[in-house]
């Protein structure tokens, strides 16, 4: 406690010598301003005009240089769910080293054929969805995943062996119960089974419909098939625990307990960005190229 | 229209901004004791309300968003982390000047709102209404719409708020719950109530 | 530690504490104690905007002009949160996407400013910074309380670490979902505060009404004091 003090009243000491200093040698003019009845509107001016700038600089100087550690960190975080979305994510792993495995590819949703004249590293998808020169306004049918636009292009992240694309992560978002969920989902190469879902921007209710992001409950999706015989996308949340004996299965994964809202819109944003509106044609390409 | 209607009903009910997101909680509890002074301050705060949303986002988006600036020639300049600073200044602004336009024009309303305008600088609904303006990405006329819907929300709820207390008094509460304790307890109540209508997709 | 400090630290703990007897600070109260590591985030970040706003705002007190008081005292704390914002963004980026709006909203958290204008305005700086810290860790105190009590109980977890294994992973405990629900920390407060109101009678509220039993039994009649 007692270093407390002493750092405090260091603090007070410097600041009343700054104080001190400034009535002293800031000119006749600080003396008559400090000594102006405090309701007179010089001074009133002058001391708004003072903290203005006291404040600009505090403000705008911790904004500033703090902005590179906070856009890394920000860098950082998707990584990080890219890399723990494929199952790449270890202790001690170095992030950068690891997603360096990882190539940013341009989709154009329309066509499902890469867009190689935009710059993958510099595009931002969520971005786009709000500018009105990139993206699209979903019709009101169609938009099951509650989400008004969407970019026309998406970025997806592959992770290749050699030649062959082992495992494609697709980004998706969709609105939930209080906010809209933004996550990646990855795909085995054959562009059908699941093989991780994760959710890096959610504000859901803590504790239930929060508990997307809990392993255990992401742990069941590994294994899960999204497309059906027809080729349309099938994969769902269900009420409950999926019965593992009954056909179709392999297309449910059990709802989040006591969130049966943010349960249905994880099922409808994955229906709508495996869907028609978003990757179904790509991944359509995607098989049709393995043969 | 049906899209502006449906955020209406969805920011006074669904969203309310007192009991699903307890936004303002503190004067919610503490100036909630007489129906008459809660309509007061609910209309107070549904002005407020109605003013500033849209100004915040007129000075959001033409001035601190990322690209705001671009009408300027400084299409990169990025200033989204003065928005706190500036929504908390306007309202402190708007209060000021709504209640010198009441005491000079309007004397009776004056008389009726001006002791609650202070109180609104720091009601949390009013900056969490801008808040929640941003992190949404509402436009002009949806702001407008938003604005009026959340403050009326916030309105209802201290005013039915009001009513339960009042009638209360006729209970036997025990005495160390008496007064703020069983206060609440009966908010918790109201927003249980005000949970069932979570998710309803308008 | 001298007892005039202590006094300025231990007094708003449970004696005259911002929460619960000054109806201070709720909101962000009801929002971040689902979970304790957010909870304590806030408390520092809290406590940190509370002590830092009442020493400048006490450092130039004798020179606010009474007309734009409110807003100088607004700016200050406004910037102070900003600061405290982005220094989280940028050293605690989980804890600060956890919390998203909320930090923001301790602007207008009513302890702050409150304590800005009843202590600040009139007292120098040193005392003023120990009257924020200890405002600070009263509303500390009872947010640390509920969201052990709701973390505990409503998922069986403190800090993340498993106290009573949950039934869904093969445990003994059934949590109680209601818990987890903004609503239960209106209902914990409630219950606090008659805790704190039956230790301490001299808190205890007059009701403005009260029933007075009368010789039959069943009428009541309303006594208005």
């Amino acid at each position: 406690m007692s270093r407390v003090n002493e750092i405090v009243s260091e603090i007070m000491v410097t600041g009343r010598a700054l104080y001190q200093s400034f009535r002293n040698k800031g000119g006749p003019y600080a003396k008559k301003l400090l000594a102006l009845p405090n309701d007179s509107l010089e001074k009133t001016i002058s001391v708004a005009l003072a903290l203005c700038v006291v404040c600009a600089i505090l403000v705008s100087g911790s904004a500033v240089a703090l902005k590179s550690i906070q856009q890394d960190n920000k860098a950082r975080d998707i990584k990080k769910n890219i890399l723990s979305v494929v199952g790449l994510m270890q202790e001690g792993v170095d992030i950068n080293q690891a997603f360096s495995r990882i190539e940013q590819k341009i989709v154009n949703l329309n066509s499902g054929e890469y867009d190689e004249t935009i710059d993958p590293a510099t595009y931002d998808q969520r971005k786009a969805a709000k500018d009105p020169a990139m993206n699209l306004k979903i019709a009101k049918g169609d938009d099951i995943a509650g989400i008004h636009k969407r970019a026309r292009l998406a970025k997806v992240y592959l992770l290749r062996n050699g030649d062959r694309i082992e495992k494609i992560v697709l980004p998706v978002h969709g609105y939930g119960l209080w906010s809209t969920l933004y996550g990646f989902l990855a795909l085995e190469g054959d562009g059908q089974t699941v093989v991780g879902i994760n959710f890096y921007d959610q504000a859901e209710t803590p504790g239930l419909g929060g508990e997307v992001v809990n392993p255990r409950w992401r742990a069941l999706w590994p294994g899960k098939k999204i497309y059906d015989e027809s080729g349309t996308s099938v994969i769902g949340l269900v009420k409950g625990v999926v019965d593992r004996s009954k056909l179709g299965s392999e297309y449910k994964v059990d709802g989040l307990a006591g969130a049966t809202l943010t349960s249905n819109g994880v099922t409808n944003l994955l229906r709508y960005w495996t869907g028609k509106q978003g990757f179904s044609l790509y991944l359509q390409k995607i098989r049709n190229q393995r043969g | 229209m049906e899209a502006y209607l449906s955020l209406f009903i969805k920011a006074i009910f669904v969203e309310n901004l007192a009991l699903a997101f307890f936004l303002g909680m503190c004067t919610f509890l503490a100036v909630s004791k007489k129906i008459s002074t809660a309509i007061g301050l609910g209309v107070a705060v549904l002005v407020v309300q109605t003013l500033t949303v849209p100004v915040n986002n007129i000075i959001y988006n033409h001035l601190l968003k990322e690209g705001g600036l671009a009408w300027m020639g400084l299409p990169d300049v990025d200033l989204s982390f003065l928005a706190l600073l500036s929504c908390i200044g306007v309202t402190a602004a708007i209060v000021q000047i709504l209640e010198m336009v009441l005491d000079r024009f309007f004397p009776a309303l004056f008389n009726a709102l001006g002791i609650f305008l202070p109180l609104i600088t720091v009601n949390c609904a009013i900056l969490g209404g801008s808040l929640f303006m941003i992190e949404r990405d509402y436009n002009l006329s949806e702001s407008i719409v938003y604005g009026l819907g959340s403050g009326l929300g916030w309105a209802l709820a201290i005013t039915a708020m009001a009513g339960i207390r009042e009638k209360l008094k006729y209970s036997d509460v025990p005495e160390g719950l008496q007064g703020l304790g069983i206060t609440f307890i009966t908010a918790g109540l109201m927003s249980l109530g005000f949970m069932s209508f979570s998710g309803i997709q308008l | 530690m001298s007892s005039e400090t202590r006094k300025i630290i231990l007094d708003p703990l449970v004696d005259n504490n911002p929460i619960t007897l000054q109806v201070l600070g709720i909101c962000s109260a009801l929002a971040v104690t689902s979970q304790l590591s957010t909870a304590l985030i806030m408390c520092v970040a809290l406590t940190t905007v509370t002590a830092c706003s009442s020493a400048s705002i006490s450092l130039i007190r004798n020179h606010i002009p009474s007309s734009i008081r409110i807003i100088v005292q607004m700016t200050i704390i406004a910037s102070l949160v900003i600061v405290v914002d982005q220094i989280l963004k940028a050293f605690a980026y989980d804890a600060s996407k956890q919390l998203s709006v909320f930090v923001g909203l301790i602007i207008t958290n009513c302890i702050v400013m409150g304590r800005a204008e009843a202590y600040a305005m009139k007292n120098p700086p040193l005392q003023s910074f120990i009257d924020g810290i200890g405002n600070g860790l009263g509303y500390s105190l009872i947010l640390i309380v509920v969201a052990v009590i709701r973390e505990m109980f409503g998922s069986g977890k403190l800090l993340g670490n498993v106290v009573f294994p949950l039934v869904q992973d093969g445990g003994w405990y059934v949590p109680n979902g209601l818990l987890l629900l903004p609503p239960s920390a209106f209902f914990i407060i409630g219950l606090l505060i008659w805790g704190i109101r039956t230790l301490k009678p001299v808190q205890v509220e007059k009701p403005d009404h009260s029933i007075i039993p009368t010789a039959h039994g069943t009428d009541v009649h309303l006594e208005v004091h």
